[in-house]
């Protein structure tokens, strides 16, 4: 089902959260909310969920309008960071509560409860409770119970912020599958880029109450609208060099370092430009060379990653195939791959 | 609580046990002595058992004149307890889960109100409640008494409860919210289940001090025919023609043999009180 948020403003008393923010979900498409924490994104979800009742704005599922529905008429699932499970009930109880408080007959309650936890893959787990459970059982139950009524719109607060690394990585592939098979519409809250990036159709990045640029995550990782976002998507992080427009190309003042500019950036002479260099196109193989000094170096095992400081101050990141002949202190000239930077105002802003 | 820790390596405990042995003899002596008195006879001034005895247990199957029946006395303190118990529970459980949680008018004045009342000493209160009692018809009897004592300790009960509701965590609210149950299904089933541990806690808690309850019986509902132990057993002692030191000690260790058995079997819930509550 499609979702829109038209023109929704939430505030807490005097604390504006978000003014007039306009979004649409598309139905059966999984969207990202991605952002620092306190940028407004949990708050946009229990928005939708129905805990918090906009200060502004209307909020649609489909056609029809919700916005001063109570959770309960909403018809929505909703996985919590924490899961949320009710400790007292035994996993098939959990997942079987939804339907229990709609007054479904117990046998019908049993049969949609077996068929929902097939899917999830915890059919084995019916009779234990909460406690007895491993984190990625206890997200397997809550995405189970959220899913169990067939709700019009999946919601997941950060499901996989308490997981380790290793679950993490399976669950996002299962939550993936679990919303294709589904074909339900989900939004997914979190401030992990990697796991918005692999997860989701689309992400919409936030800020400060704000979303600053909604895109599938390859075109939000290639045209960043804004230095933020260039920053906030792609891990390890992308490195900005600080300098001006000087003779058509981007000049770092008082250093060597001079890069040509793609041919659609037009700044005048003199502009403030940022310029932002993923780590993949700062390597020996790029085409303006630039001189500098190893001053960090982390093998991730297949890659090296290495902080290259410039002479004059500023840094680079470069991320390189194993190599071992580079050490921290060592001097190396390594180039920047110009045809692939991205050029951005003083203030951020795309060029 | 009930971990056992190994004796440490590095110094020997006896000398500790001995001290508090030596410290704690006289309350365990006249424990003991309550008890043996009660079944023996001995010769005034001495320490030496006499003879064995029953007659001071007389008061079971007797009744002396002018005095109550025992098993009604019996009868009236548990009536007394358990309904003071009742409303404690009902009544705090839900309004400690309104103070926790739901954004009622006049909160902040509530909670402040609660503390202060549960300070506040009730004795100086006796009189005025007694002149409402007699107003209203309910002097000298049980429901009067027990209204009375339900309510001068409902403040504990309620700020001991909200203490409880304040752990459990939103989401577990949240989701039942989510999942389709109104405010009163999610209190009723997903939050009360949680604070199970308080419920017990307040409850046992009260029916303790119900149980040992004694100026409020005594101005409130004194007639025989709504006597309480605590009652019953200052009337014992006040009782100048008739004065027995053992019956007296007999109708005590009656009177505490029940708050022992419940002690014993639910001392663990009390804890919870000082324990903070429940991990969701």
């Amino acid at each position: 089902m499609r979702i829109l948020l038209d023109n929704f403003s939430k505030s807490f008393g005097a604390t504006k959260v978000i003014e007039n923010m306009t979004l649409e979900v598309g139905h059966g498409e999984m969207l990202a909310l991605l952002g620092p924490s306190g940028c407004g994104k949990s708050t946009t979800l229990f928005a939708i969920c129905g805990i918090h009742r906009p200060t502004g704005g209307r909020i649609l599922f489909g056609d029809r309008d919700v916005t001063d529905l109570p959770s309960q008429a909403r018809n929505i699932g909703v996985v919590f960071q924490s899961y949320a499970l009710y400790p007292h009930m035994t996993v098939a109880e959990n997942i079987g509560f939804p339907l229990k408080v709609k007054g479904m007959a117990g046998e019908d309650i049993r049969k949609e409860v077996d068929r929902i936890s097939g899917l999830v893959h915890i059919g084995n787990l019916l009779g234990r409770r909460p406690a007895e459970l491993s984190g990625g059982q206890q997200q397997r139950v809550a995405l189970a119970r959220a899913l169990v009524r067939k709700p019009d719109v999946l919601l997941l607060d950060e499901p996989l912020a308490n997981l380790d690394a290793k679950l993490r990585l399976e669950m996002r592939s299962e939550i993936r599958r679990i919303q294709r098979e589904t074909g339900i519409t989900a939004i997914l809250v979190t401030h992990d880029q990697v796991e918005a990036m692999s997860m989701c159709d689309r992400i919409a990045i936030m800020k400060e109450g704000e979303i600053v640029q909604i895109a599938t995550p390859a075109e939000m990782y290639t045209d960043p609208r804004t230095a933020f976002v260039a920053g906030f998507l792609g891990n390890p992080p992308i490195t900005f060099l600080r300098g001006v427009m000087a003779d058509g190309v981007f000049a770092i003042p008082d250093s060597e370092i001079r890069v040509p500019l793609p041919a659609s950036v037009a700044a005048t002479e003199g502009t403030k430009l940022m310029l932002g260099v993923r780590p993949e196109h700062f390597t020996p193989t790029g085409d303006v060379a630039v001189p500098g000094k190893v001053s960090f170096a982390e093998t991730q095992g297949r890659e090296n990653l290495y902080d290259v400081q410039l002479d004059g101050g500023p840094l680079l990141r470069s991320i390189q195939p194993v190599r071992h002949d580079v050490n921290i202190g060592d001097a190396v000239t390594w180039a920047i791959d110009s045809r692939n930077v991205l050029v951005f105002d003083g203030d951020g802003g795309r060029l | 609580m009930a971990e056992k820790s190994q004796p440490s390596a590095n110094y020997s405990t006896w000398p500790v046990i001995l001290a508090l042995s030596i410290v704690s003899a006289p309350l365990v002596l006249m424990y003991a002595y309550l008890f043996i008195d009660t079944i023996t006879d001995t010769a005034v001034g001495s320490l030496i058992p006499g003879s064995f005895t029953l007659r001071h247990w007389r008061f079971l199957w007797e009744t002396p004149a002018g005095k109550p029946n025992i098993w009604l006395v019996t009868l009236n303190t548990l009536i007394f307890a358990t309904s003071v118990t009742t409303v404690i529970v009902l009544v705090s459980s839900m309004a400690g889960y309104v103070l926790s949680r739901l954004n009622v008018p006049g909160r902040g004045f509530f909670l402040a109100g609660v503390m202060v009342l549960h300070a506040f000493p009730s004795v100086t209160l006796i009189i005025a409640i007694f002149i409402v009692l007699q107003m209203i018809g309910l002097y000298n009897s049980l429901i009067g008494v027990i209204l009375v004592k339900a309510a001068i300790d409902l403040p504990l009960g309620i700020w001991l409860m909200k203490g409880f509701y304040d752990t459990v965590p939103w989401e577990i609210e949240m989701a039942g919210v989510v999942d389709g149950a109104s405010r009163f299904r999610v209190w009723r089933s997903l939050v009360l289940p949680q604070v199970r541990p308080g419920i017990m806690a307040v409850g046992l808690f009260s029916f303790l001090t119900a149980w040992s309850e004694f100026i409020l019986p005594q101005v409130l509902a004194p007639g025989s025919k709504v006597q309480v132990l605590s009652v019953y057993l200052s009337a014992l002692i006040a009782d100048d023609n008739n004065f027995d030191f053992g019956t007296f000690k007999a109708v005590g260790v009656f009177y505490i043999i029940p708050v022992l058995i419940v002690y014993a079997l639910f001392h663990k819930y009390l804890m919870n009180i000082y324990g903070g509550g429940s991990k969701g």
